[in-house]
């Protein structure tokens, strides 16, 4: 059981829940778990299957380099936020 | 100075760089220097008006000019569609990307190229362009943000409706995009503050500067192929620009990095390549396009005007208990603004229970704005970090120890969610603390009392003063700020082949802006054990070296050296396996340390690097090493600055007397290197700091186009920059690299506005402080 | 396409001839025709110096002359600074001092100090700012730049 962070722009979907102790194995698999208990959470973090272009997975503090595949322990810790780049 | 000792031979030396004889006498190829054999020259003809619809253009008098040999507009470039795509820097809209190159139907700036022409020489081409005719509606502009935030301001793009992760809503807007972070409760924070500052501030959109401008060179080759050379921060990232603009295959375009003139983040975005590459394809030849310094200021770059709004609370104590954020970032004529990245960072430095941020990404009639070194943090910083002194003067707080006190440190969490691993800002607070200039007098200024009589002498230091219309107000002033900056981690490779003699030939993927390929040879030489000298590092093109994501985000030295330490690993592994055979020992058996090998069951079976080098042709053939890296372990860069000013009451003209930059490194691989990236970085903020502005007039023109009225800093303007390299080893890296490239330019320009408040009792806020701003708030204080 | 005109000059020690157009620059007839390229286009209208040459020994923006107007002068160009015994010292010390990172600029800077030295072989540092400020370098802040200039004055006593 993972916990995410819920970004406060999504809060309109979970009632203003901001953190959501969910299971999954990966990214992918947490938003699976998070869009059963709030529908709709899916479609605006991967429209199209794949990460919002922009956004970024943290896993842990770490940038997760593998999007949706990115492994997620039990006590791991998960962010959705802009992907920086850099100058 | 240099504050750490480790054990290594390499790291922390200071080697003359590998390519440095080659740009000291001239010799170095960069992007203008391509010549070949029947080259063409191309130029871009560019919109007159800030924004307008392009009715209609006719080319046929430019094409009977003789010596014009093609003319190519958007018509040339595939039609990319409305899509969304990942190239290297972020998501890019191709649709955007593409009218940036040449304008499809609509023109958004001033500046915006609309056709091209290749001719035999530069001059003729000019000419040509004179005689293309292009019709134009011309619409309302609007250049700032916040007009452009209003209900009815003209609108940029028919279909731009404000994205808010993903909630629709529906409305036309020049808002591309609204972001937002929260963290405790900030009504409930401000409640437990003692003092409350709520500011506003305007930043100018500034330009990265690089001395050399944009370049690029294409041949279409009769097979199909296309070859590029270029002054560009990612070659790879060109290659996926234009593979997408030119609706061609990457493997058919082949990038070649030539030597670059400076970047700064404005030279990952292609502008010319693919417009070279739709020349070359029309006739068949070579053709070169390179900017005038109009076209680099009026069409690359900038990096994005702003609005921030900041609100902090401390408690009787000092502590900081809340802060509050708006920032609205311009992002120019197409939506993608470094606004995640100035939110993220707005108060990274500090640990605040209570915050909240909001974020807007705005489109105006300005160029398209692109990463500048640490990407938005340097408004966002001369916003938060003014609020700080504000702060610390009401509750009489050394502004060093408040950062010590409230400085996030390893588990604070960010405003943004995450928490902070091992990093370096209380460090960074308490070593400008200690260091002479923090406490050394500020001094008399025997060259103003001479030249002006109404200064007086009162005593030393903070008492000197001078009248001005009966008020007393010192003339010098010392401020500080702090600044954050995340690093980039990122894909790099590398590969390496062992010489008979001993050398190694590296192949980076990174393009080298200044001295790179120098520090990841020294990674590489440092896991070998041999020596900086014995390296020999080359940029690859994109067919010589795997996948390398840009020069940017201070990543190289991170990344790119981690390819590097492991291509050495991948080496030590052969050349173990190469001793153990010649010894006819099993490779467990073989140590590898310091260069040589030593065969474990026989102390007197040794070889050095060297000697074993000259045997691999005889046990099976040279050794390469390769690695492609995508290392996790970033480690954020954390610095603060220390700064004396000087301010002429007159004029209010500011000098800086002298400049402190205190910085958490991680560990520095080559220090001169480093020193070179935080005084270029510190010079860079005082330049968006003092002077630099993009000036426009109503008509929406930029009015200073040029490096004589966008003044940058020259050597006169500046003294020494001291610099002092905290290492805060990053636990995440093999040497514990940070990047250390970004940050030092972002807390320039709240450090001197904090010391000209010193200075003159006047709170700046709008950026730059150019000597009429200066007067104004001194004059409006009487 | 306008006439050429047929120009003779003495470059880096060489009498070399060229064609140019009236209308080229020196340092487009320098990059473009002799294939010169060392002296950089920053600018194109004097405000950078990265196009710093020496004109009978004397400091120019190479941008700012004409090709045609060096007739029978003598032009010094980044490429000329060096010799078969090796860097001048003003190389050696740029490249201790790592006075460049980019290194865009870095023929100017060496130039332009090569310039000033000769005029004044013991500038002080304020006297090195001044000389410079003519020619703008984006990366490093001048620090190393004005360091390396002083420690080649230095050594050039
Ligand atoms: S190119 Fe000549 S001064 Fe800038
Ligand atoms: S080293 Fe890049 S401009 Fe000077």
């Amino acid at each position: 059981m993972a916990r995410v962070w819920i970004p406060p722009l999504l809060r309109d979907l979970t009632g203003g829940r901001e953190t959501a102790t969910v299971p999954g194995a990966n990214v992918g698999e947490l938003i699976e778990a998070l869009e059963q208990q709030f529908p709709g959470v899916r479609g605006r973090l991967c429209p199209g299957g794949a990460l919002r272009p922009g956004l970024a997975v943290i896993v842990d503090g770490q940038v997760g380099r593998l999007g949706l595949l990115e492994t997620a322990g039990p006590d791991s810790e998960v962010h959705f936020l802009p992907a920086i780049a850099g100058g | 100075m240099t504050t750490s000792t480790t054990g290594y031979k390499v790291i922390g030396t200071r080697p003359l760089r590998h390519d440095g004889v080659d740009k000291v006498t001239g010799r170095a190829l960069y992007g203008a220097d391509v010549q070949m054999a029947g080259l063409l020259h191309g130029r871009i003809l560019r919109s007159p008006i800030p924004h307008g619809l392009l009715r209609s253009l006719d080319a046929s008098k430019a094409l009977e000019l003789p010596g014009v040999e093609a003319v190519v507009t958007c018509a040339d470039l595939t039609d990319p569609g409305d899509r969304i795509a990942e190239l290297g820097e972020g998501a890019v809209n191709l649709k955007h990307l593409s009218s940036n190159c040449l304008a499809r139907g609509k023109v958004h700036y001033k500046g915006q190229a609309v056709a091209a022409v290749a001719a035999v020489s530069a001059h003729l081409a000019e000419e040509a362009l004179k005689l293309i005719a292009v019709e134009y509606e011309g619409l309302p502009h609007v250049t700032d943000v916040r007009a452009a935030m209003q209900d009815g301001a003209p609108l940029l793009h028919d279909d731009l409706v404000t994205e808010s992760l993903g909630k629709p809503t529906g409305k036309r807007s020049n808002i591309a995009k609204h972001i937002q972070f929260k963290k405790g409760d900030v009504a409930q924070g401000f409640q437990q503050a003692a003092v409350v500052i709520e500011r506003e501030f305007h930043t100018a959109t500034v330009h990265q500067g690089y001395i050399e401008p944009h370049n690029a060179t294409a041949l279409w080759n009769a097979d199909g192929t296309v070859t590029i050379w270029c002054s560009t921060q990612g070659a790879f990232t060109v290659r996926a620009q234009v593979a997408e603009l030119l609706g061609i295959p990457l493997s058919r375009i082949k990038v070649v990095p030539m030597e670059i003139g400076g970047g700064f983040g404005g030279k990952i975005r292609v502008y010319l390549e693919p417009v070279a590459a739709a020349l070359s394809k029309k006739t068949g030849k070579p053709v070169k396009i390179t900017m005038n310094r109009a076209d680099v200021f009026e069409a690359t770059g900038p990096t994005p005007g702003s609005y921030i709004k900041v609100k902090m609370g401390a408690d009787k104590d000092g502590k900081l208990v809340a802060a509050r954020a708006t920032l609205a970032y311009e992002a120019g004529a197409f939506p993608g603004s470094p606004l995640g990245p100035g939110a993220m960072c707005i108060f990274a430095c500090y640990d605040i229970p209570n915050v909240h941020i909001d974020g807007y990404d705005v489109v105006v009639n300005k160029p398209a704005t692109s990463a500048y070194r640490a990407p938005g943090a340097t408004n966002a910083a001369f916003a938060s970090e003014t609020v700080v002194d504000e702060l610390c003067e009401h509750l009489k707080i050394d502004p060093l120890d408040f950062r010590i006190q409230n400085g996030a440190r390893e588990g604070t969490r960010r405003a943004d969610g995450p928490v902070f691993p091992r990093i370096g800002m209380v460090e960074t607070a308490q070593t400008a603390k200690q260091h002479a200039h923090y406490t050394a007098p500020l001094g008399p200024n025997p060259k103003a009392q001479i030249s002006n009589p109404k200064f007086e002498k009162a005593g030393d230091g903070a008492n000197l003063g001078f009248e001005i219309s009966g008020l007393r107000v010192p003339r010098r002033g010392r401020g500080v700020a702090s600044g954050f900056w995340f690093n980039c981690g990122l894909k790099s490779s590398a590969s390496a082949s062992v010489n008979a003699d001993g050398t190694v030939s590296l192949v980076e993927g990174s393009t080298d802006i200044g001295g790179s390929r120098t520090s990841i040879a020294m990674q590489l030489a440092e896991s070998l054990g041999i020596r900086a000298d014995d390296v020999r590092p080359a940029v690859g093109d994109t067919d010589t070296v795997g996948y390398t994501d840009v020069t940017g985000g201070s990543r190289v030295t991170f990344a790119t050296g981690w390819a590097a330490y492991e291509a050495g690993q991948d080496i030590k592994r052969q050349m173990i396996a190469r001793a153990a055979l010649l010894w006819g020992v099993q490779p467990e058996a073989v140590a590898y340390e310091d260069g040589t090998l030593r065969c474990l069951s026989d102390d007197k079976k040794r070889l050095t690097f060297k000697e074993l080098s000259e045997k691999l042709h005889a046990t099976g053939g040279t050794i390469v090493g390769r690695a492609s890296v995508d290392p996790p372990g970033v480690g954020g860069g954390f610095a603060t600055h220390v700064v004396d000013v000087e301010v002429d009451p007159e004029t209010g003209k500011v000098t800086v007397l002298r400049y402190t930059a205190v910085q958490d490194v991680g560990k520095a691989i080559h220090p001169s290197y480093v020193e070179g990236q935080m005084q270029g970085g510190v010079v860079q903020g005082i330049g968006w700091a003092l002077n630099e502005e993009y000036i426009y007039n109503e008509q929406g023109v930029m009015t200073n186009a040029s490096f004589l009225d966008y003044r940058m800093p020259t050597a006169l303007d500046l003294p020494m920059i001291d610099t002092v390299l905290v290492e805060v080893a990053n636990p995440g890296h093999p040497y514990g690299v940070r990047g250390v490239g970004e940050v030092p330019i972002v807390p320039p320009p709240a450090a001197l506005a904090n010391a000209i408040y010193q200075a003159l009792g006047v709170r700046m806020d709008e950026l730059p402080m150019s000597p009429g701003r200066v007067m104004a708030k001194l004059l409006a204080k009487q | 396409m306008p006439k050429k005109i047929h120009v003779q000059a003495v470059i880096n020690g060489q009498p070399m001839d060229f064609l140019c157009e009236p209308r080229q620059s020196l340092l487009e007839v320098l990059r473009d025709e002799l294939r010169l390229t060392g002296s950089k286009e920053g600018c194109n209208n004097g405000n950078c110096g990265a196009c710093n040459v020496l004109l009978d020994g004397r400091l120019v923006n190479s941008c700012l002359v004409f090709g045609a107007e060096v007739q029978g002068k003598a032009v010094t160009t980044i490429e000329g600074i060096a010799t078969a015994q090796g860097l001048h010292p003003l190389q050696q010390k740029f490249l201790e001092h790592a006075a460049l990172q980019c290194g865009i600029c870095t023929p100017g800077f060496i130039v332009a100090a090569k310039a000033l030295l000769e005029k004044n072989p013991k500038p002080s540092e304020e006297q090195v700012r001044h000389w410079l400020a003519g020619n703008l370098c984006r990366c490093t802040g001048y620090d190393k730049i004005i360091r390396a200039v002083l420690d080649a004055a230095r050594l050039g006593s």
